[in-house]
């Protein structure tokens, strides 16, 4: 499950008209026939050329994906032990699961272009690549394991099921498998919300709090807004992002805001109308949590740092002294 | 030490700022590509890669992997390393083979011979 790869806030936009174009040094004659080819809807594949910016976004965007299934795996695990009752446990083990083999799959599409899998853990651990903003809060509730499995689960729907109609094969390759595994995903949030929805006073009102606490971080989950800039519309044209921040977000308040209102429950914007002036997501508030300031950052890099170093005795163990690396294949 | 809302995470006494070193090339091993067979009588086809120390543990990994939804009857893993692959850029070797009918069982067309044949033997 995941967001979207937004362009590192911190990142100054290389469109802003100053400073070399991102094409700049490309060959002509390349890069016509490399855009020629994704024009005509075929894929490119590993070994194919490609413009520098090229590689560089889809490893950034690829890579964060698989940061993000990693560290996603943490608030949800939180309730394995606690879920209740054993066929809840099982489900959201398997759920789990998932994610953790989500992010196998998308290191190793990343790991195509050419940024081996300790490079990208070793920028997880200390800090240097982000993961998607949500992971940075706490899970406080059960209601809150469930508004994540169905909300967050059903936003992650909406960007991969565009990202797969994108150009880099590998990484298409990857998000079919894992929209079918999603799936399940957000039928087993939805069904946990509806049961909690329906019940008890008590269980309403935990649901409602919940999903309170998490609409402002699911309202900053597609990023913030990118229509503005060229820099898009270039990544937009190689089909390496396939819809802009703004239409993802709309696509998912379209659907989802009328399922939350046939629940009875209510989303915490009191703003929200459709197509009229809402209210905007708090992006300074963004900025300050996806810079480290979030209630979880901290916890989530120690407890991944922990698991690499207690791991490590092992992996070394079963280092094979005439292994060689080799980039994979597709 | 982190007092963490995930109980299993305040037990195991993490530090916040726990120190580590940086992970060294293949530290997550070799890579495999994976080829499942659905079911029998079908072609193995390639589904993507695992990292692995040895083809028993890549076989474990590919089955949790690959073959964890529906249905597979067999794997097969091979080493990346020992894959030879041809190149997308030389893929003008391909290039000749629409051109050979001759092998091809539409490049022969016997019933206009045939009809041709019977028009004349008509006309006499």
């Amino acid at each position: 499950m995941y967001g979207n790869a937004y362009i590192d806030p911190n990142e100054n936009p290389v469109s802003s008209g100053k400073g070399p174009s991102i094409l700049e040094g490309e060959d002509p004659v390349l890069l016509a026939e490399f855009e020629a080819r994704i024009q005509r809807g075929e894929k490119i594949e590993p070994k194919d050329w490609m413009p520098r910016e090229y590689r560089k976004q889809l490893i950034r965007m690829i890579e964060q994906h698989a940061h993000s299934e990693i560290i996603g795996a943490l608030p949800e695990g939180t309730w394995i032990t606690r879920a209740p009752g054993f066929k809840r446990k099982l489900a959201l083990m398997a759920k789990v699961q998932d994610e953790v083999g989500h992010a196998q799959l998308l290191y190793s599409a990343a790991e195509t272009l050419g940024k081996s899998r300790e490079d990208m853990i070793n920028d997880l651990i200390t800090g240097k690549s982000k993961y998607s903003n949500v992971f940075n809060y706490p899970a406080y509730t059960w209601a809150d394991a469930c508004i994540i499995a169905w909300l967050i689960d059903a936003g992650a729907i909406i960007n991969q099921v565009a990202n797969a109609k994108g150009s880099y094969g590998p990484y298409c390759r990857a998000l079919d498998r894992i929209c079918t595994e999603e799936s399940f995903h957000l039928k087993y949030g939805h069904d946990n919300v509806v049961t909690l929805a329906t019940g008890t006073p008590v269980q309403r009102k935990m649901v409602q709090e919940a999903l309170n606490r998490w609409w402002p971080p699911i309202m900053h989950f597609f990023g913030p807004s990118d229509k503005i800039s060229s820099h898009t519309e270039i990544l937009m044209r190689w089909k390496v992002k396939m819809a802009s921040n703004d239409d993802m977000r709309q696509q998912f308040l379209n659907m989802y805001v009328p399922k939350i209102w046939d629940l009875g429950l209510t989303v915490p914007d009191t703003n929200l109308r459709k197509n009229e002036e809402t209210t905007d997501p708090d992006w300074d508030e963004f900025k300050r949590v996806i810079n480290g300031g979030g209630p979880c950052n901290a916890e989530r890099l120690a407890v991944r740092r922990d698991a690499e170093e207690r791991g490590r005795w092992v992996r070394n163990a079963l280092k094979a002294g005439s292994a060689k690396y080799v980039v994979p294949l597709a | 030490m982190i007092q963490s809302l995930d109980p299993r995470v305040t037990r195991a006494q993490i530090e916040l700022n726990n120190p580590i070193d940086p992970l060294t090339e293949l530290d997550q091993w070799e890579t495999y590509e994976v080829f499942h067979q659905k079911k029998r009588g079908d072609q193995h086809i390639h589904v993507g890669i695992v990292h692995a120390a040895n083809p028993e543990m890549a076989l474990l990994f590919a089955k949790e992997q690959y073959a964890r939804r529906g249905v597979s009857v067999n794997i097969w893993v091979v080493k990346t390393a020992q894959v030879y692959s041809s190149d997308y850029a030389d893929s003008d070797i391909f290039e000749t083979v629409p051109e050979k009918v001759y092998r091809e069982a539409g490049g022969y067309k016997v019933m206009e011979k045939i009809n041709k044949y019977k028009k004349a033997q008509a006309v006499k």
